[in-house]
């Protein structure tokens, strides 16, 4: 028996992993700029939502629809589903300024958007 | 219909991919087709229960559940095929001398058949609870049974066709090198999904980004396209990825390749003591 070794490197893995969500919890900033967007028969409310540039921000969802929706962007690289009259957030950037677009990949035809980075 | 047949076809697809090379790595290891179909019902039924528990799951961790979730299971099948193609380096040299290349994998592949049934069942999990999701939403939306069925059988079919396009290609890989290919895939797909865990731990602001956006190829090849998305699953592909998922990446690289060259070491020709061997090994050229 000498499968130890696995143990050790994933106990070595886990210790990294732990030590930086450790850090990140230290480094959790409290006060990030929060930003709205409603989803509302399958399209987005606004549709063009302008976000300040180099800043972190939490991007709050509204589901309104009886629909489960997934909230995407492949351009900001964020995707979470939005239950059926719920609420989900991402938190998003520091972005470079820009358009990015994003989209509710359950219903792509209506539900479109992009942030303005600015 | 084309839009039901699309979302499937890519979320089957991603799974199709994984369990693909799974199926490689594990090919001539006998009752494979057992855990194979075994880790896709268990993925499936898991799927289902995911979906239903999807509102639970979001509430978690102060509406951080799913990325938590999103970013575990990926971590859970990594650190199974770490211990896979550890185990399988290790006792390929073992059994050197006594089998043929073929008969080594064999013999080593068996014996984490069940790790690799977990990850077949994780990753059909993952993409799976989120189709059931979507054909709620879709069967909400008045689309009809049959449009309904018609784009389940047209996104499966088409995900399937193209995972086993991907398994018939690489058994044309020539067997001396078939295992050391499989292995190299295995590894880059830890790696990648190790990068894309951090992205959904960083999307809940559990990591620190270590720079968003380092770079930016989404012109040559972006995430939505069909061929990133391939891209992302095989070797990690992020057209725009943080400094966290880099480094999540390279950690799962470095551990899973030293883990390899350690258990590949020459060991002392009769297995002697085990804790004996944890230093320095007897050489033997």
């Amino acid at each position: 028996m000498r499968n130890f070794l696995p143990w050790n490197l994933h106990v070595n893995r886990f210790a990294i992993v732990a030590t930086l969500l450790l850090a990140s919890f230290a480094a959790r900033a409290t006060d990030v700029p929060e930003f709205h967007l409603a989803i509302q028969d399958h399209a987005f409310q606004p549709a063009e939502l302008k976000v300040p540039a180099g800043v972190k921000f939490k991007l709050v969802v509204e589901n309104r629809d009886a629909a489960p929706e997934e909230f995407e962007s492949t351009e900001f690289n964020r995707e979470k589903i939005v239950l059926p009259n719920g609420t989900a957030s991402v938190y998003v950037g520091p972005l470079k300024p820009g358009s990015y677009k994003f989209f509710g990949d359950f219903h792509p035809d209506t539900a479109q958007g992009r942030l303005i980075a600015e | 219909m084309p839009g039901v047949a699309l979302l499937v076809f890519r979320e089957v697809l991603e799974a199709a991919l994984i369990v693909s090379i799974v199926c490689a790595a594990t090919r001539g290891v006998r009752g494979r087709g057992f855990y194979v179909a075994g880790g896709i019902a268990l993925g499936l039924l898991g799927a289902i229960l995911v979906a239903l528990g999807a509102g639970a799951i979001a509430d978690l961790a102060s509406g951080s559940g799913q990325e938590l979730f999103n970013a575990g299971v990926p971590l859970a099948a990594v650190v199974m095929i770490g211990w896979h193609v550890v185990w399988m380096s290790r006792h390929a040299r073992e059994l050197a001398q006594h089998m043929g290349a073929v008969g080594q994998a064999v013999k080593a592949g068996s014996s984490s058949l069940t790790l690799l049934l977990a990850v077949i069942a994780l990753a059909v999990l993952r993409e799976g609870s989120e189709v059931v999701l979507f054909l709620y939403s879709m069967a909400m939306g008045g689309i009809g049974a049959a449009g309904l069925a018609g784009g389940i059988a047209l996104g499966v079919g088409g995900g399937v066709l193209l995972g086993f396009a991907l398994y018939f290609g690489l058994l044309r890989i020539p067997l001396r090198h078939f295992f050391s290919a499989t292995n190299a895939m295995l590894v880059l797909l830890a790696a990648g999904l190790a990068s894309g865990a951090a992205r959904f731990l960083l999307q809940a602001n559990r990591l620190p980004a270590l720079g968003e956006q380092l770079w930016d190829t989404s012109w040559l090849l972006s995430n939505g396209s069909l061929a990133g998305k391939t891209l992302g699953v095989l070797v990690g592909y992020d057209a725009s990825p943080a400094g966290i998922q880099l480094v999540f990446y390279a950690i799962t690289l470095l551990v899973l390749l030293g883990g390899m060259r350690w258990a590949a070491r020459p060991v002392a020709p009769a297995r002697t003591d085990a804790a004996s061997t944890r230093g320095a090994a007897p050489a033997r050229p």
